[in-house]
């Protein structure tokens, strides 16, 4: 189970404490799945980025399975059971795709195995294989390897933040399939930092973040509503507080 | 012939390829050839004017292998050596070279190797050459090859370089002409740490119409280190080149790199690319998170950046 409490971030620049996010309270629990949307520049990819320790936070616990996270380095996360793909995934000159899945799994995966993992995130496995992770690969292709690392190794939660963008429909369909077997299994807790409606759909739980903050936080029915039918979407993401969605939610 | 312990050691090296005393071989050891072997298709000879080797690859060599490492172990030697390759049309052969330096003294050990490529009509040729230097005496390892290649109608060159340790200095040339429908290929990666020292300048004229060249330099500078590049892509003809040169600087290291190009005819197409910069902050946290150290990760990039 994740919980994050009072999960804050700030910055100084110029000498002036610049606060990019404050107040974020959720939870997750095992085999579940949250989905954080929200406006751009809101600080869904921020609140990613602290859960992962690709940032650290300078407020507040981070709770995995009791053990508070907040004080590990990115890779002492990895190994307390934590992936993550990264929105903008690097190039690595040099590196084959094959190479960087085995270094993300930790271990020599076989050719069949790399297929099939290149294979459910749309990827026609075997001719990217021995392609190095440069630019000579679209953006969508970097994506794509992108979460294949992920899905290369079994993690207790696994983070991916806005894997549809730039994915291509007939790959993101390949993508939502693979999320939704994932979920199935509930063998692995996942956050997706996400504007697709289709995978917000697929959330047990949803967050919103609007300037750095809870905006709205629930169970997938009773958000979901808020969102996409009824009222207004962007006016309920706006309005604060009322139906016990308010700064500080927490699912328990 | 049994090789000692250290010689062993510094050819596995500089020959990834497994040296054996079998097939077309010739070991140069402390400045003499130690032993070597004909094959039927690749001849060796002694030079009888000067120090090396002229090495005879027939038409019906297709697929062999020829090595000839060079190991020094006696720190203060200067050794220079002439070693002429005459590749018969239609020819495909890989020639393994290199040259490790074991220094255990407090002397300036170094090796001049001078090679000399006559590349027949349609030949295919890889060229693989390691550079390395080892040992815990104070003396410097120096290793100045000179690589000369003379490309004939339709003839294939690739030329594979690396050094990746213990190299005090060195200074590379590199010189090729190329004839008609000739294709070039050359792979330099170099990596210097502490005080080493690293030039490379490479010249490839494209005099044949329909020839084409790819020079990539790839290298590692760390330390106080120091290294400079300079190929330059010559177009006498209809004919296309890229030149890249990528670099990763560390420390407080220096890397020069300068390609050059330089048309002579309207339809040469050259295009050049250099890049230097340090390891990306992303490429560290992306391998981090697959649980790595900083450190590791750190080697990680760098081992597969000089792959």
């Amino acid at each position: 189970m994740l919980e994050v409490r009072n999960l804050a971030y700030e910055v100084v620049e110029n000498g002036e404490k610049i606060t990019i996010v404050k107040d974020i309270n959720f939870s997750v629990e095992d085999g579940e799945m949250l989905v954080i949307t929200g406006p751009n520049g809101g600080g869904k990819t921020t609140v990613a980025k602290l859960l992962m320790g690709v940032l650290s936070a300078t407020g507040g616990k981070l709770l995995l399975d009791g053990v508070d996270i907040a004080p590990m380095a990115i890779d002492e996360r990895a190994k307390a059971g934590i992936g993550y793909a990264f929105q903008q995934p690097p190039i690595f000159k040099g590196m084959t795709i094959r190479r960087l899945l085995n270094l993300a799994a930790g271990e020599e995966l076989s050719e069949d195995i790399c297929c099939e993992l290149l294979s459910s995130v749309g990827m026609c496995a075997r001719e990217y294989l021995d392609r190095e992770v440069d630019a000579t690969l679209s953006g969508g292709e970097r994506k794509r390897v992108e979460i294949a690392t992920v899905l290369a190794k079994q993690h207790k939660l696994c983070i991916f933040d806005e894997p549809e963008a730039g994915i291509d429909l007939w790959s993101f369909s390949m993508l939502v399939k693979e999320f939704e077997k994932i979920h199935k299994e509930k063998k692995e807790t996942l956050v997706l930092i996400s504007h697709q409606e289709k995978i917000i759909r697929m959330a047990d739980r949803i967050l919103v973040i609007k300037d750095g903050t809870v905006d709205r936080c629930g169970a997938a029915g009773e958000i979901l509503p808020l969102l996409f039918g009824g009222e207004d979407s962007c006016a309920c993401i706006n309005r604060k507080g009322g139906n016990g969605y308010g700064v500080g939610c927490d699912n328990k | 012939m049994e090789l000692d312990a250290i010689t062993n050691k510094v050819l596995d090296a500089i020959d990834t390829n497994g040296f054996k005393q079998q097939g077309a071989y010739n070991l140069r050891y402390n400045g003499a050839a130690l032993c070597h072997g004909d094959s039927e298709n690749i001849r060796i000879r002694r030079k009888e004017d000067k120090q090396g080797i002229d090495v005879y690859i027939s038409s019906k060599a297709q697929g062999e292998q020829v090595h000839i490492p060079v190991v020094i172990s006696q720190s203060g030697m200067m050794d220079v050596v002439y070693n002429d390759f005459y590749i018969e049309e239609s020819a495909d052969v890989v020639i393994v070279a290199g040259c490790g330096i074991h220094n255990s003294g407090c002397n300036e050990t170094r090796h001049d190797g001078i090679h000399a490529f006559h590349v027949g009509k349609n030949a295919k040729v890889v060229y693989e050459e390691k550079h390395y230097g080892e040992g815990e005496g104070t003396g410097e390892n120096i290793l100045n090859p000179v690589t000369q290649i003379y490309m004939e109608e339709g003839s294939m060159f690739t030329l594979d370089t690396v050094q990746i340790r213990g190299v005090d200095s060195t200074k590379r040339i590199t010189d090729v002409d190329m004839g008609p429908e000739s294709r070039l290929f050359v792979m330099e990666k170099l990596m210097t740490h502490d005080k080493q020292t690293a030039v490379s300048n490479m010249e490839v004229r494209m005099n044949g119409e329909g020839s084409s060249a790819q020079i990539i330099s790839r290298s590692v500078a760390k330390g106080t280190s120091s290294q400079t590049f300079h190929p330059s892509a010559v177009g006498n003809a209809l004919c296309k080149a890229h030149v890249q040169c990528d670099a990763i600087i560390m420390d407080h290291a220096h890397v020069c790199a300068i390609p050059e190009i330089d048309a002579h005819d309207v339809d040469a197409q050259i295009v050049h690319e250099a890049a230097i910069g340090r390891i990306n902050n992303e490429q560290l946290l992306k391998l981090r998170s697959f649980g790595m150290k900083e450190e590791e990760a750190e080697a990680v990039i760098i081992d597969n950046f000089l792959q």
